[in-house]
């Protein structure tokens, strides 16, 4: 389990960030967007994808959460 | 010299690395990448961010020198003791030229060194004692101090000390911030990590400190973020934020204070300079107050001009009328410079190798002098440090990260830049090779660089360097006469 932060970028898009590392990138994908169901698994630009457990969206970003590595680029 | 192509640079790189062995080779040739504009992701030519190899020479620093040399050093109304054994902290001491107003000694203390002069019996019985007595006496000498932040040095976190109860116990008895920042020297693989620490320290025990207090604020207030004053800097790039309208409540942290940093939550956004330092806080700062935050680059009148539009887009009409005033009014004095030293600096080519934020900031303004940089690199960068500058440096030009000393001189002699600017450590191997050179982490003991003030400056310095008649007298009269007759006698 990690910390990490997510926000919105320049283009409305979720933008991830994992300050243990440094590691900043574009989501291109998450399971669950919806008001009620938020989260899930997500697929980040650089081929890493992470586990967030689902939960309601956030009300405001940027959101510090734990997240589960499922498969880390590189 | 013309400019490398792409397969030039590329053998240039495989040339440097054959002296090495192979898992060095291997490790090394990660680090070292050509340029090319059409990548989005910098990680996938370059790695970065990576423990330096034991055996080759690197310039990096450690997370104290990070955290007290860089993020918490220049806050002046705040008395750092570096804690731990003499040395860290006077060797470093005042080294950086973060400048402020204030008298030292007095009110002030950025120049200062305090220690806790560690001596064995303090490593085998705990140095806990020794700090709360140095904390008081501080107290009684320097009673104007305005708290006091402990920088750990190496055997703290070695012995396992409980700097954060002394730190606690000493705050509710003086009443006064007291901040332990766990930096050991030992953690991570450069400084980086000890601004992150810092910055870490500052959410904790900072910004927590205004909560409940009461702010009259403006729809225009701004924090600067992330300019050290080094030779005056920030009050450059201050001066600018002024003139359009903006009210800067505090500056991070070069000539800051704690008063300002605990008022920064209030702010209406965060601007920030070297983002490699100070993006943790920056990030903090939006989620839990949500104050937006932005990067900018005050070098050079093309960036300025840019980043102060960029700035004033984030306020209202008075505000855009007032950078473009501001800019209007500096227009002038930057074409007088500009006409001035660009005839004696175009085509020069440059390379540098630095850290933070100038691996790329600089590269505007050398632009606007009409000069090139070629080869550019970061002693402590991240990928998206790299994603950042691939935009900003010219097709197959040259990227290294954490170069070492080796490879630094066979790119110089090869690629033959007009200038050279890095740090200390190299200065004068470059100048004994005749290449002319600037210290570009302080200024070179001038400065400031930062704003339209600044670039008058950094033109000046940069003529002043490159045309020095110093540098067609690098060999020796009885050599020179020499030369001539050798060759005859070949002939």
């Amino acid at each position: 389990m990690a910390n990490i932060m997510i926000q919105r970028g320049s283009k409305g898009e979720y933008v991830f960030y994992l300050p243990k590392r440094d590691l900043e990138d574009a989501i291109v994908s998450m399971e669950f967007d919806t008001l009620e169901k938020w989260g899930g698994e997500i697929k980040l630009n650089n081929g890493g994808t992470y586990f967030i457990e689902p939960q309601a969206a956030p009300a405001k970003l940027p959101i510090s959460l734990r997240a589960k590595r499922l498969d880390a680029a590189e | 010299m013309s400019a490398l192509t792409r397969e030039e640079t590329e053998a240039l790189i495989q040339e440097v690395l054959e002296v090495y062995p192979e898992k060095a080779r291997k490790d090394r040739e990660k680090h070292l990448a050509v340029n090319d504009q059409s990548i989005e992701q910098s990680k996938k030519c370059i790695t970065s961010n990576r423990k330096s190899l034991p055996g080759v020479m690197t310039i990096r620093g450690c997370a104290y020198a990070g955290s007290k040399g860089v993020v918490w050093g220049p806050i002046k109304d705040m008395i750092h003791i570096s804690h731990g054994p003499v040395g860290c902290g006077q060797y470093s001491r005042a080294g950086r030229r973060n400048y402020y107003v204030g008298t030292t000694g007095v009110n002030s203390f950025g120049t200062m060194n305090f220690t806790t002069d560690f001596q064995e019996k303090d490593i085998v019985f705990g140095g806990d004692k020794k700090l709360a007595k140095v904390m008081v006496e501080i107290e009684g000498l320097f009673p104007l101090n305005k708290g006091i932040s402990i920088q750990s040095e190496c055997p703290i976190g070695l012995i396992g000390d409980d700097i954060e109860a002394v730190a606690k116990k000493t705050a509710a008895e003086t009443g006064k911030p007291v901040v332990p920042v766990r930096c050991e020297g030992f953690r991570g693989v450069s400084q980086s990590l000890g601004h992150h620490i810092a910055n870490d320290a500052i959410r904790d025990w900072v910004l927590p400190r205004s909560e409940g207090k009461v702010h009259e604020s403006t729809p225009y207030d701004v924090a600067v973020i992330g300019d050290y004053n080094i030779g005056g800097d920030a009050w450059s790039s201050r001066i600018l934020l002024e003139e359009m309208g903006l009210r800067v409540v505090s500056q991070w942290s070069g000539d800051g204070t704690i008063s300002e940093m605990e008022k920064t939550p209030f702010v209406k956004m965060n601007l920030i300079h070297c983002y490699r330092s100070m993006n943790y806080i920056a990030r903090h700062m939006e989620e839990k107050y949500s104050i937006p935050w932005m990067e900018y680059n005050f070098f050079g009148p093309t960036k300025v001009a840019e980043s102060l539009r960029a700035i004033a887009a984030h306020f209202d009409d008075k505000i855009k009328e007032g950078a473009e005033r501001v800019i209007a009014k500096y227009q002038a004095m930057m074409d007088e410079i500009i006409a001035k030293y660009k005839p004696r600096l175009e085509g020069k080519r440059v390379m540098l190798y630095v850290g933070g934020l100038r691996p790329r900031h600089v590269i505007g303004a050398y632009e606007d002098l009409g000069m090139e940089v070629v080869g550019t690199g970061y002693e402590f960068g991240h990928n998206d440090d790299y994603d950042r500058t691939i935009k900003d440096m010219g097709n197959a030009t040259l990227i290294y990260d954490d170069v070492t000393g080796f490879e630094f001189e066979e790119f110089v002699k090869r690629v033959k830049p007009d200038l050279v600017g890095s740090g200390i450590k190299e200065k004068f191997i470059f100048q004994k090779m005749g290449v002319p050179f600037r210290q570009m982490h302080s200024w070179d003991y001038s400065g400031p660089y930062h704003g339209y003030d600044g670039f008058a400056i950094f033109a000046r310095d940069m003529d002043m360097t490159l045309n020095n008649p110093c540098w067609s007298k690098m060999q020796a009269p009885w050599l020179k006469k020499e030369e001539p007759v050798a060759e005859k006698a070949a002939a």
